[in-house]
């Protein structure tokens, strides 16, 4: 460190930090020398406010995690419980989980994409990113109500089976019946034909958000050999999923320790060579490729195999409105869950899935209680986000803007 | 690897420790002495037939009050939702913990043989908590021990920079102990007199919505 150096302030509010996040630079001229990550700016306690909760009131607190990617931040506190408590869901639920998961993926990578792309330059790819991500946020209003917190996936299966129609569009005085029904040329059908028409179409977005970037010169020059990552230093500081791949490590959880139904699905584990930014890019957009046949394969079992999306246990799931009208069991059982939840056996248990960021883990501790004992949410991108520094130094200052794009952060979930 | 030739793999290579193993929810558990931990780690690094050269997670936890349920139907009043409202502890700073207040929970993962494991260990009676820093052994666990100092207020011993990270510049306490009330202590409020934003005590008192109880009956 020389008396020359300049220390700069970025963020917290900055279009590129992707959130709330305030790096101290020092800087020698251009070169950063040492960078200090300052984060938190978004913690709301989440882990301690599980505590005062039922269960069940907290999935959708699993939501705001990740916020690109909610409903895989949902599965691995559903899989902890349901590990817990010793139940397995139906095949049929596990199959959607799949589905929606993939969905997810895309949905995920398609905002990464978009924002990676305008933060280095590349403004066009962010409208036709969040063109499609559009349709996707329709399957999970479809399929939950919302758009992005669904709360879709509980103990036991999922809340409900997926819808046998499509919402519309409607007229009105900016839009005409014409273009209405353009529209909703998609939409006739149920849920299910509607994601067949966008797995469908989806390859060739790719092919069109690759035409503009993975030969493009630009491109290359922000990203190749930018933010290099070695195999063993991945290893070490405890990248999990495109991170890690991208160096170089073929380990993916769904293949290694698959949950749900991944080893009945066919599908390809993408690995990057030089483990730079550029490489984690190409791992991505093959990840959007390798989902959508995942998607497929989805659809495919699920038009053929109609069956319960929920187990029939009623200390776990809600009993059904037309037994509460007569049976009295039913009655006690709704009552029972809804103002006390079910008590979940002592023990703790740690489930993993694979989440598009990396490697996202609940750990779980309970006391015999209603409520978690313990929560601690293990997000992906918190380790990721602690090796800024080491892969930044040396660096330009407008690398460090490529380097947060390709980590991939989201604050709901490093800050929890 | 499964779970048994794990363990059998463990009792091998960890000779000379005092360990206990234990396997729930088809995961096995080790629980160790705090003293041992760094040296432990090492070797379940280093053994090529282990090889857990990822650390996951590290998980602090508080076990003040395990087992505590707020409706125990003997000591219960008619004062409705105030029964189960706790008192606030205010923490004595001289105090020597319980030997199990405080635990640590390490999750490990070795890509190599494909296969999880989880370190358990107490900090023991010493206030504040302390217990040697792993970093040294996985450099991953620098912010994940940042967090559970921040967090739970565990010392680590030989960590490079442990500063808080997750509160805010300035913050007091530990959040995630149980004796920290989850409304917090403090708010933050702009005051008009002053024309600024100033720190308060908490305006805003405890109601739980749904009692804490423990069913044993499944």
């Amino acid at each position: 460190m020389t008396s020359n150096n300049l220390k700069l302030n970025f963020g917290p509010q900055h279009p590129a930090a992707h959130g709330v996040m305030r790096l101290i630079m020092e800087m020698d001229g251009e070169v950063v020398v040492g960078l200090d990550p300052h984060i938190g700016l978004l913690h709301r306690g989440t882990e301690k406010l599980a505590e005062i909760k039922p269960f069940n009131h907290s999935i959708g607190y699993m939501d705001r995690m990740d916020y690109v990617s909610m409903m895989c931040c949902e599965h691995p506190y559903i899989l902890a419980i349901e590990k817990l408590v010793g139940v397995k869901p139906p095949v049929r639920a596990q199959y959607i989980r799949v589905m929606f998961d993939e969905i997810t993926r895309i949905l995920n990578h398609l905002l990464w994409l978009g924002c990676h792309g305008l933060d280095i330059g590349a403004m066009a790819l962010f409208l036709y990113c969040f063109r499609e991500r559009e349709d996707l946020l329709d399957c999970y209003e479809a399929v939950s109500g919302a758009r992005m917190h669904a709360t879709y996936y509980r103990p036991g299966g999922v809340y409900r089976d997926l819808p046998d129609s499509m919402p519309k569009f409607e007229a009105n005085k900016y839009i005409s019946e014409k273009k209405v029904k353009k529209l909703n040329y998609n939409r006739d059908g149920s849920l299910l034909d509607f994601i067949k028409d966008f797995t469908d179409r989806f390859p060739g977005h790719v092919d069109e958000y690759e035409t503009l970037l993975t030969d493009n010169r630009i491109w290359k020059q922000r990203t190749v050999d930018i933010g290099i990552v070695t195999p063993e230093r991945a290893i070490e500081l405890g990248f999990t999923g495109a991170m890690l791949r991208g160096s170089g490590v073929a380990w993916d959880l769904r293949r290694k320790q698959p949950y749900e139904v991944y080893n009945e699905l066919d599908f390809k584990i993408p690995v990057g060579v030089n483990g730079d930014c550029y490489d984690r890019y190409l791992v991505r957009v093959e990840e959007m490729r390798q989902s959508n046949l995942i998607i497929q394969q989805c659809i495919q079992w699920l038009e053929k195999n109609p069956g319960p999306v929920m187990i029939d246990d009623n200390k776990l799931a809600t009993p059904k409105r037309s037994s509460m009208k007569h049976d009295m069991e039913s009655l006690i059982y709704h009552f029972k869950l809804f103002t006390e939840g079910y008590s979940v056996p002592e023990g703790s248990v740690y489930t993993a899935i694979e989440h598009p960021k990396g490697e996202f883990g609940v750990f779980l501790m309970s006391d015999g209680a209603n409520k978690p004992y313990r929560l601690k949410i293990r997000a992906p991108s918190f380790p990721h986000l602690a090796a800024i520094s080491e892969m930044s130094k040396g660096h330009m200052l407008a690398d460090v803007v490529s380097i947060i794009g390709t980590l991939d952060v989201v604050f709901g979930e490093i800050d929890r | 690897m499964d779970n048994q030739t794990l363990i059998s793999c463990l009792k091998d290579k960890l000779t000379g420790f005092d360990i206990e193993y234990s396997e729930s929810n088809e995961s096995v558990t080790i629980e160790v002495n705090k003293t041992n931990l760094v040296d432990i780690c090492k070797i379940l690094k280093s053994e090529s037939s282990l090889s857990f050269n990822m650390l996951i997670d590290i998980c602090a936890i508080d076990y003040l009050s395990y087992g505590d349920a707020d409706w125990k139907t003997l000591d219960a009043t008619n004062t409705g939702f105030s029964r189960a409202v706790k008192k606030t502890i205010i923490p004595d700073p001289d105090e020597h913990y319980d030997e199990k207040r405080f635990g640590v929970f390490y999750q490990l993962l070795s890509i190599d043989h494909n296969v999880r494991l989880s370190i358990s260990t107490f900090t023991g009676s010493d206030n504040p908590p302390t217990i040697d820093s792993v970093n040294g052994v996985w450099n991953s666990a620098n912010w994940f021990e940042r967090e559970a100092f921040d967090l739970m207020g565990i010392q680590f011993k030989g960590h490079p920079d442990l500063r808080r990270i997750l509160t805010d510049y300035g913050f007091i306490g530990h959040p995630f102990r149980k004796d920290f009330p989850t409304n917090g202590n403090l708010e933050v409020v702009y005051d008009e007199e002053q024309e600024k934003v100033v720190y308060k005590p908490v305006s805003i008192t405890t109601r739980p919505g749904v009692p804490r109880i423990i069913r044993k009956d499944k």
